[in-house]
């Protein structure tokens, strides 16, 4: 009797299921991804859209992509991440919203575990709230120079909330666009799409800068864009390598076609005005490599080696156009190029990988391609994503501009302190003091 | 007693200096300002927009010699900092009336 209770015993801890018991590995990859993913913001994105920026204004600039991070990752703890991630406690809800359930982290416990992985729910927490944060920070370069650092404060508070955490449960929190089988990897539609056309209608809500088009407003460093940009890169590793949720060879694959992507596209972009302008530039060689990181992300770990070569040059060649000549027949100041680079490079990467990702349903979502092979309906479900998104972003960027301008009783600074420089007239600093 | 303003090209400041010294002058005065002349408009390309810039860097020497030394001067600034191209800058001479020491109190021919 005794010998087969001893073995029962024994036999027990392997019964366990993965996802019950905490992986040490798992867990450590994803805090670190969440440590590199952060460090994009306060300093990658900061220091590539502060180089970009005039010397007057750049503290300004680098002051509102700080702010969206701080401000962006509280209103995620507050609401966002229970909207973006919660269950509706209706079905049809819970299409579109998570609900409230966990306000302010409610209804979580710090020995939960993630339903993405065998790491805890409250590393899950931050490392998607570090995605909430870049996402709205990426629609400051639009604006910079020219909006109340009031009004850009409160927009981001909102729009977290209300336009951000609705469009991740919509494509991975467990809304429609999930069940339909949409493919987003690292938030090609979700974080690049959704801020790039954000900054597009900030920019055109705002209007242009005084003096666009007539006055050169050179940037004050490339060299300072040239580093947010290797920083930038260096973070991706997480932003797409985290996305596999766990320390695996998901994340390996994403490693390879996110370093491939990135490197062609920046090679394509030197290229590009090599061949047109004659001149390659440090800054061109900066943003082909910031193009080919967003288009790789809808598809960092569902394309192969082929695949990445392809986004990267094609995603780089779409955002050149978009930057050097869709740009300049609109006329729109979209003064750091957010809609350029990342609303296109991130459509783009959104539509190619039905076509791109490769059929190996190890890799796969749920969705047409993963069930049938059927890349035109891969297509379909990913346009219909974009549509969604792009509609919703559009219509919730307007909403949320609106009120904000409306509780800070207007959104541009007056003429003399556009003119002075926001460095001085909002934050009485000065970049550099001798 | 003169003096010699040269407006030149940035890079030609060591060469011209170096060859002022080697007739005697050891002293000037040497700014960087900025200003065009029929050099005007270069561009720089940003993200394929393209800025035309009118106000080009330059460096300014300034310094004081003796009535026989203009010439010498003037010949040498003039070889040295010549590229042949567009922008290579102007000489100014004009009278001084007065010159001081401030260390030891020195006037005119003595002080320069």
């Amino acid at each position: 009797m005794k010998k087969w209770l001893i073995a029962l015993m024994l036999a027990l801890p392997s019964l366990a299921l993965a996802e019950d018991v905490l992986d040490t590995g798992d867990t450590a990859w994803m805090m670190i991804s969440t440590a590199l993913v952060l460090l994009m913001t306060p300093a990658g994105l900061a220091l590539f859209y502060g180089g970009m920026t005039r010397s007057k204004n750049v503290l300004n600039t680098y002051a509102m992509v700080f702010g969206a991070f701080v401000v962006g990752f509280i209103m995620w703890i507050i609401a966002g991440y229970s909207i973006a991630f919660g269950t509706a406690e209706s079905a049809a809800v819970n299409k579109v919203i998570g609900g409230f359930g966990n306000l302010f982290l409610s209804n979580i416990k710090w020995t939960d575990l993630s339903s993405m992985g065998a790491f805890p729910d409250f590393v899950f927490v931050v490392f998607q709230g570090t995605f909430a944060a870049i996402t709205v920070a990426i629609a400051s370069g639009s604006v910079i120079e020219r909006i109340k650092f009031s009004t850009w404060l409160v927009f981001v508070a909102i729009w977290t909330v209300a336009v951000y955490a609705p469009i991740v449960h919509l494509v991975w929190g467990g809304g429609f666009l999930f069940d339909e089988g949409a493919l987003d990897f690292a938030g090609g539609t979700v974080v690049h799409m959704n801020g790039g056309l954000a900054g597009l209608v900030l920019a055109v809500l705002v209007g242009k800068r005084t003096g666009f088009n007539k006055v050169a407003m050179k940037p004050m460093s490339v060299m300072l864009t040239a580093l947010g940009a290797a920083i930038l890169w260096f973070g991706w590793y997480g932003f797409n390598g985290g996305s596999a949720f766990g320390a695996n060879a998901i994340a390996g694959l994403a490693f390879l076609t996110t370093t491939i992507a990135t490197a062609m596209a920046a090679i394509t972009w030197m290229a590009a005005e090599w061949f047109i302008y004659k001149k390659p530039t440090l800054l061109g060689l900066a943003s082909g490599a910031v193009a080919g990181l967003v288009a790789i992300t809808p598809a960092a770990g569902f394309v192969d080696v082929t695949g990445a070569f392809i986004l990267g040059i094609v995603g780089s060649l779409f955002a050149f156009w978009g930057v050097t000549v869709l740009k300049k027949k609109l006329g729109y100041d979209d003064s750091l190029d957010a809609f350029g680079i990342h609303f296109l490079a991130g459509l783009f990467g959104a539509l190619a990988t039905a076509f791109l990702a490769v059929k190996d349903n190890d890799l796969l979502w749920d969705g047409p391609l993963k069930e049938s092979g059927d890349r035109i309906g891969q297509f379909m479900v990913q346009l219909e994503s974009v549509v969604v998104v792009g509609l919703f972003t559009l219509v919730g960027t307007v909403v949320v501009y609106y009120i904000a301008t409306a509780l800070t009783g207007g959104a541009r600074v007056d003429e003399e302190c556009e003119t002075m420089g926001l460095d001085e007239s909002v934050h009485g600093e000065k970049y550099m003091n001798s | 007693m003169k003096k010699i303003e040269a407006i030149i090209k940035p890079f030609k400041l060591e060469d011209v200096k170096d060859a002022l010294a080697e007739i005697g002058i050891t002293g000037m005065t040497v700014s960087e300002v900025k200003g065009y002349g029929s050099q005007k408009g270069h561009s720089e390309l940003y993200r394929g927009a393209e800025y035309v810039v009118d106000f080009l860097p330059k460096i300014k020497m300034e310094m004081i010699v003796s009535g026989d030394m203009v010439d010498k001067v003037t010949s040498t600034i003039v070889e040295t900092a010549r590229t042949g191209k567009i922008g290579d800058g102007k000489i100014f001479v004009s009278d001084i009336e007065k010159i001081i020491r401030i260390r030891t109190g020195e006037e005119d021919s003595e002080a320069i």
